[in-house]
């Protein structure tokens, strides 16, 4: 498969832009709802439109209701929310969630998976346990507890956990936290009882949870796949969302060097535009060859997500790490060749920067992912 | 099975059968690559039964049309040609000045004449070119070239030195820039082929920091170069007083190989450098898994860049990128690969090194970012023509 968009990804690409660069624009949308504190941290509305577009059952088959399309298509959408810094469930929801569904029952996916392609329901993802991404040591626990479980502990860092319907919870059903095997991931619904959200609002003016489990009770039927055999589908449900999130990584990157350009094109010092000064067109120029190569990453990474390709796991660490490198450089650079004015909260550009610090924690930042490129290359 | 099927299995089988087992091993050092020319000798049977069986079959130029020596084979079948090869780790049959930068420059703007006699040349290994562009003078500048012809009618004497002209002592022919109208700067140089055995041409080798010399000082003293090798085959290529439009073309070229674009420096390191030393250092191990993910990602991207200039995709300006993301990335390699091996990677000419490999190669790669355009040029032209940066 060639390493660029076929005709309808492209017109796919095309609509989403159009669509973001109106309906998600930074100020009708993320300043809009940063200003009135909003509790969820996106719309509603907005969510309904992914629906009415299409998006949010990309990656849902046709049985369902979706489009039963690949990681490529929810990339293209991802990248347009990162350019435009759309605030949406988009991530968690349409790719994590998704992904983790292809493995639910036909029962469970009924109920859930018509809310989420109306774009009606927002499910949220709940892995993480501390502040750093490490899905290898699980302590979640969910005992059998007549036909179902009682699931306790305590999870961090779930993205838009209080506004969500249903969580996706990773749980630890035998074995030792570390231990590879004996993991389930359970379908938890928005209202269990003795599960209780603290919710926190992010640099980027995303919420997030603390979210606990108190011997939340649940029945038999919202285990996702098979009792103590879910690590399989865990991963493959996070090497969706670090595929995805490095997509929306890299539309974070090329809106923070566009905006960075235009004003290198129109800032006059010292009588010139501050774009012929050569000190900063290498830098702009270095940036943008990080930024090509990291969007390549992506793109071959989700083509060997969509293939199966036993590489895939590899190149989403590649491509996550890469990205997690590349947007950083891309929101630095922004900020500080913007001057004094890069640092006030009236320009974009610093709305950049807090997205990206974001999304480098989220499933895994570069470091976490150059050392797992290392183990899958053994060593 | 689609005929792209077809002829893959064709093309593993014709390799299966042609391929001779030592010629599926890495290159290792120069004498592995056959260069073809005048002078050239074989470093075993097996080196020659190789590049025999694809020069007959064409694939020593694979993608040029068959009445120049190719196969005729689409940018599909070459591909899938590149990829059949790399499974089984052929080495290339031929490499020359020839096939990666005059032949294409001669497929765009060469007469019928000297597509005919100079591509088949080329195809078939028996002349070995050499690259005249730089001058002591004249580097990333290289419009301001001094190295003069002087108009005699049916022929130019040719007076001026070059310098840096890979291999010109081992090279039959060069592809020069040639000065030919003082008042134009742009549009007085000439893009001129001629024999290196002319009165008057000499070469002069020039020792490397790797302590290698594949470099050259060239001399041109009253060098006298025919206008025409007969007919429809004149000696320079394109107009005269129009040679930069060609030579821009072909930097092109050279900036794709040299990026490595094509799969000459993309691979990993982390894993086979861990393998020999036990104790390696944490931040040593961090290092080669940041660069393994940078060499990872370059490689995807030389990929993506090669399927889309197939098909008109790609901005004219990115072999620019390419050239200088992949021997950035080729200079950290090395520094990684010294790292790792220690002291032993300092011995110059032991054994152990098979006479100083890795200390010659690191040495040798911090030219990658100058041969062929520096790494700021390439930044400049970057910021210019993709970016629309303003100024100069
Ligand atoms: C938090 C904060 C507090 C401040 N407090 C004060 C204060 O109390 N009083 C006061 O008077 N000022 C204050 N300043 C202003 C500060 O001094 C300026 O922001 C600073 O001098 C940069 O100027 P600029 O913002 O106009 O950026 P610009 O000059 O527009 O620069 C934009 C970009 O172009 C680059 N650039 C400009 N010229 C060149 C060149 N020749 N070569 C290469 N690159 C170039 C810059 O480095 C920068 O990256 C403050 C600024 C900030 C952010
Ligand atoms: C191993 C090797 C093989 C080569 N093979 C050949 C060959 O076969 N044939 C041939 O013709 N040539 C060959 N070259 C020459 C090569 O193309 C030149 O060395 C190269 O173009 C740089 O020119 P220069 O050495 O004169 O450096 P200079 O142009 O003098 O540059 C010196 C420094 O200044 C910087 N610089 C120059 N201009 C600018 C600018 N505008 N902006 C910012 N920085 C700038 C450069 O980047 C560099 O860092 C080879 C060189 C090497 C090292």
């Amino acid at each position: 498969m060639p390493l660029y968009h076929n005709d309808d990804q492209a017109m796919l690409a095309e609509s989403a832009g159009q669509f973001m660069g109106e309906e998600g624009a930074i100020a009708r949308q993320l300043r809009h709802w940063r200003d009135r504190d909003c509790k969820d941290g996106f719309g509603h509305d907005l969510w309904k439109q992914f629906g009415e577009m299409g998006f949010t059952g990309i990656l849902v088959d046709e049985d369902n209701g979706g489009l039963g399309m690949g990681h490529v298509e929810a990339g293209i959408v991802l990248e347009e929310v990162g350019r435009n810094l759309t605030p949406s469930p988009f991530l968690t929801s349409s790719v994590l969630a998704a992904t983790a569904l292809k493995h639910g029952s036909d029962d469970m996916r009924g109920r859930y998976l018509p809310g989420l392609v109306a774009g009606d329901s927002v499910f949220a993802v709940a892995v993480d346990e501390g502040a750093k991404h490490n899905p290898s040591r699980i302590a979640t626990r969910a005992e059998k507890s007549g036909n179902g479980f009682k699931l306790s502990g305590k999870k961090d860092f779930v993205i838009q956990g209080a506004s969500a319907d249903m969580l996706v919870v990773a749980a630890r059903t035998s074995g030792s936290d570390g231990d590879e095997n004996g993991i389930t991931l359970f379908a938890v619904p928005k209202d269990a009882t003795n599960m209780s959200h603290d919710a926190v609002r992010l640099v980027d003016s995303s919420m997030a949870t603390h979210t606990t489990f108190d011997a939340v009770e649940l029945d038999g039927d919202a285990v996702i796949g098979e009792v103590d055999n879910g690590r399989a589908i865990l991963d493959a449900m996070l090497d969706a969302g670090r595929v995805g999130s490095a997509a929306e990584g890299v539309g974070v990157a090329r809106g923070a060097m566009d905006l960075t350009v235009d004003y290198l094109k129109q800032r006059k010092q010292f009588g010139t535009l501050i774009g012929e000064f050569q000190a900063l067109q290498h830098r702009a120029a270095h940036l943008y060859s990080e930024v090509e190569i990291a969007r390549a990453a992506v793109i071959k990474a989700q083509q060997l997500l969509d293939g199966d390709s036993d590489k895939a796991s590899l190149m989403a660490s590649v491509a996550k790490a890469k990205v997690a490198k590349t947007a950083g450089l891309a929101v630095r650079e922004g900020v500080q060749m913007h001057g004094g004015i890069g640092m006030t909260d009236e320009y974009d550009i610093g709305l950049y920067m807090k997205r990206d610090r974001a999304l480098q924690e989220f499933l895994g930042d570069a470091y976490f992912h150059a050392n797992r490129v290392a183990e899958l290359s053994g060593y | 099975m689609s005929d792209l099927e077809t002829f893959r299995s064709e093309t593993r089988a014709w390799l299966e059968a042609n391929c001779p087992a030592e010629m599926r091993e890495p290159v290792r050092d120069d004498g592995d690559v056959y260069w073809g020319g005048r002078n050239a000798t074989f470093k075993s049977d097996a080196q020659k039964a190789w590049f025999e069986a694809c020069r007959d079959k064409g694939y020593t130029v694979p993608a040029w049309p068959k009445e120049y020596g190719g196969a005729g084979l689409s940018p599909a079948e070459a591909k899938v040609l590149r990829e059949v090869m790399a499974s089984i780790n052929a080495r290339p049959p031929l490499s020359s000045f020839g096939i990666w930068m005059l032949g294409p420059a001669l497929l765009h703007f060469g007469t019928e004449g000297q597509k005919q006699r100079f591509l088949n040349e080329i195809a078939r290994g028996e002349i070995r070119w050499c690259q005249g562009y730089s001058e002591p003078g004249s580097g990333s500048d290289l419009v301001s070239l001094q190295t003069y012809g002087e108009d005699k009618g049916d022929h130019w004497v040719v007076n001026g030195q070059k310098v840096w002209t890979s291999y010109a002592d081992k090279a039959d022919w060069i592809f020069c820039l040639v000065r030919t109208d003082k008042n134009d700067k742009y549009r007085g140089i000439t893009f001129m082929l001629f024999d290196m055995a002319t009165a008057g041409a000499s070469t002069k080798p020039i020792l490397l920091i790797s302590g290698n010399s594949p470099f050259c000082e060239t001399f041109f003293d009253d060098v006298k170069v025919p206008k025409s090798y007969g007919e429809d085959v004149p000696a320079q290529v394109g107009e005269i007083n129009r040679g930069w439009d060609v030579a821009k073309y072909l930097l092109g070229h050279e900036r794709e190989m040299i990026s490595g674009a094509d799969g000459g420096n993309t691979g990993t390191i982390g894993g086979a450098l861990s393998r020999n030393s036990v104790d390696m250092d944490p931040l040593l191990r961090a290092e080669l898994a940041m660069f393994d993910v940078d060499a990872l990602a370059y490689a995807a991207m030389g990929e993506k860049f090669l399927d889309e200039i197939k098909v008109g995709k790609a901005h004219p300006a990115q072999p620019n990128m390419m050239k200088y993301a992949g021997t950035e990335l080729n200079k950290r390699r090395h520094e990684l690969i010294m790292s790792a091996g220690g002291s032993t990677a300092l011995e110059w000419d032991s054994e152990e090194t098979e006479g100083g490999k890795p200390s010659r190669n690191w040495l040798r790669t911090k030219a990658n970012s100058i041969e062929g355009g520096t790494s700021e040029v390439m930044l400049n032209v970057i910021s210019k023509r993709i970016l629309e940066l303003p100024g100069g």
